[in-house]
């Protein structure tokens, strides 16, 4: 295997290197982190012909500036950004091929949050722990377990195989920066006042300036509890909604810490979480409850998106 | 996620079952589970329900709870032993312990250096161990308003709960004192230095002022 290289000539806002995430280890307390939007981290693999576990950069908003010192198979899946290759725009959901010496820039950010760009043979950063997933908060993984600075080197792989060329239509955004997000209550919802159920799926929550990769913060009216109990602190999941005692809940999102002690009010259902990793602060939710059946259900069906994607490849060469 | 509760109480017993469900559930390597985590009485089972059913997968849970009902007492096994500095820049904490405790310093040594502690579940941040139970005498809430950074190594208090700080990191505990064991290191063969049901002796250092 023959390394190259992707140097960051811009880092963007906050981009990071994120593989399925680092499972396995939460008994010790290492937190799972992995893509804020599964689906559209797999779409890009996909598109490259990479496995669903292999490394792609996780673009925040504001996209990096990417030099190619090799050649290579790219594709951005998630959010819409302008990008270009040389003064040329690049097409979203599709791959394409990078030449040595080329740069990929990212401009504005047009639809959604976080673009993931997947590369042939994947990003080979060290894995700590059996990932390459970054962690910020524990400094793990990626590059020395933290945002992507300027001067960084990537390795990838040199000679990628020619791949088929591909193309597929990705998540539904959220549009005009809304998210309806199904939850299924529990585990301690009726620790909460009758209403709280009620008036959390009759309200839009804003997604507090206060978030990051752990959580959102989510702003409105408050979901209070019927009893002063303290939980015992137990895991938790991403998806999760823990509400501290003053009622603003919180969406536990990728980085979140392997366990908590509030109680949590009901889990984002896991084929909806895609769309909240799609989300900024300033953005809003509203919620609908919904069964476990519909859970599973609703997952077959954002599975069954990906799975007719594959099955789409075009058979051009990139 | 699918979270199995066992009686919601600080017990070791309950602790005790709850790290063997995991264990168990682990060993079982079904397909499609993606990692067992036990808390103080409850256990996380991440799995991807695209590869396993979730009612086989409670099933298969219910039944190996089943087996573990009968366990009625802790195993006996050796203290970890974890050398600490106590006081001075190393616990800017102790003299207020020892005001909400109405003793010495040194007596907060002494109490806290006294007890062997049970690892009950691991969380916060990578090898951050939840120690239970401090004496009550000493058992000083958390601060109202948590520190920014608390380095890596110190030994904290919060209410009954006792632990270590693996590394540097915001944190609300009662800094006591400062370890140089190293918690937590990805890159060794068991990363973290403590695991769930192990016991915990606190050594103070000799020469230390308290």
């Amino acid at each position: 295997m023959i390394l190259g290289a992707v140097e960051v000539i811009r880092p963007g806002l906050l981009t990071t290197v994120q593989d399925l995430g680092r499972f396995g280890h939460q008994a010790l307390g290492v937190p799972v982190s992995g893509p804020m939007d599964r689906f559209s981290h797999r779409l890009a693999n996909q598109l490259v012909g990479n496995d669903a576990n292999a490394a792609t950069l996780e673009v925040t908003l504001i996209g990096p500036e990417l030099l190619f010192a090799t050649a290579s198979v790219v594709a951005i899946a998630g959010a819409v950004f302008d990008v270009s290759c040389d003064g040329r725009a690049v097409p979203m959901g599709e791959s394409f091929a990078m030449l040595p010496g080329q740069r990929l820039r990212f401009g504005r950010v047009v639809q959604g949050a976080r673009a993931y760009i997947g590369i042939a043979g994947g990003v080979l950063t060290p894995r700590v722990l059996g990932s390459r997933a970054t962690h910020l908060v524990s400094r793990m993984g990626g590059i020395g377990g933290r945002a992507l600075l300027a001067g960084d080197r990537l390795p990838v792989l040199a000679e990628p195989d020619r791949r088929p060329h591909r193309k597929a239509p990705g998540l539904t955004l959220p549009t005009g920066g809304r998210a309806r997000l199904r939850v299924v209550p529990g585990p301690q919802d009726h620790w909460f006042q009758r209403e709280a159920l009620e008036t959390m799926a009759s309200v839009s929550f804003r997604v507090s300036p206060r978030s990051n990769r752990m959580g959102y913060r989510l702003e409105g009216p408050p979901l209070l509890r019927a009893s002063a109990a303290e939980l015992i602190s137990e895991p938790v999941g991403m998806g999760a909604i823990q509400v501290p005692g003053a009622g603003e809940p919180i969406l536990l999102m990728a980085d979140r810490q392997t366990a908590g002690g509030y109680p949590k009010i009901g889990h984002v259902i896991s084929a909806d979480l895609p769309l909240a990793g799609q989300l900024a602060p300033g953005d809003f939710i509203e919620f609908i409850l919904c069964e476990r059946k519909e859970a599973v259900a609703a997952l077959i069906a954002r599975e069954r998106q990906l799975l007719r994607s594959a099955a789409r490849e075009t058979h051009e060469h990139a | 996620m699918l979270l199995v509760e066992f009686e919601p109480v600080i017990d070791p017993i309950v602790n005790e079952r709850a790290i063997m469900l995991a264990a168990r559930i682990r060993e079982r390597g079904a397909s499609g589970v993606l990692d067992v985590a036990p808390g103080y009485c409850t256990v996380a089972v991440h799995f991807d329900p695209l590869q396993i059913d979730l009612g086989a997968l409670e099933r298969s849970i219910a039944e190996e709870a089943s087996r573990i009902e009968g366990l009625v007492a802790v195993p006996a096994k050796a203290p970890i032993e974890i050398a600490v500095t106590y006081g001075g820049e190393h616990g800017p904490d102790i003299d207020a312990v020892a005001a909400y405790a109405g003793c010495t310093p040194a007596e907060v040594v002494k109490w806290h250096s006294a007890r062997t502690y049970r690892v009950y579940m691991l969380g916060f941040v990578p090898g951050f161990a939840y120690l239970g139970s401090v004496d009550p005498r000493i058992a000083a809430p958390r601060h109202r308003a948590p520190r920014e950074r608390v380095p890596a190594g110190s030994v904290g208090i919060a209410g009954e709960q006792t632990g270590v700080y693996p590394v540097t990191s915001p944190g609300g505990w009662q800094l006591i004192g400062h370890t140089s064991s190293p918690m937590f290191d990805p890159d060794r063969s068991s990363p973290s230095l403590l695991a769930p049901g192990d016991l915990v002796r606190f050594v103070p250092r000799l020469g230390d002022g308290a």
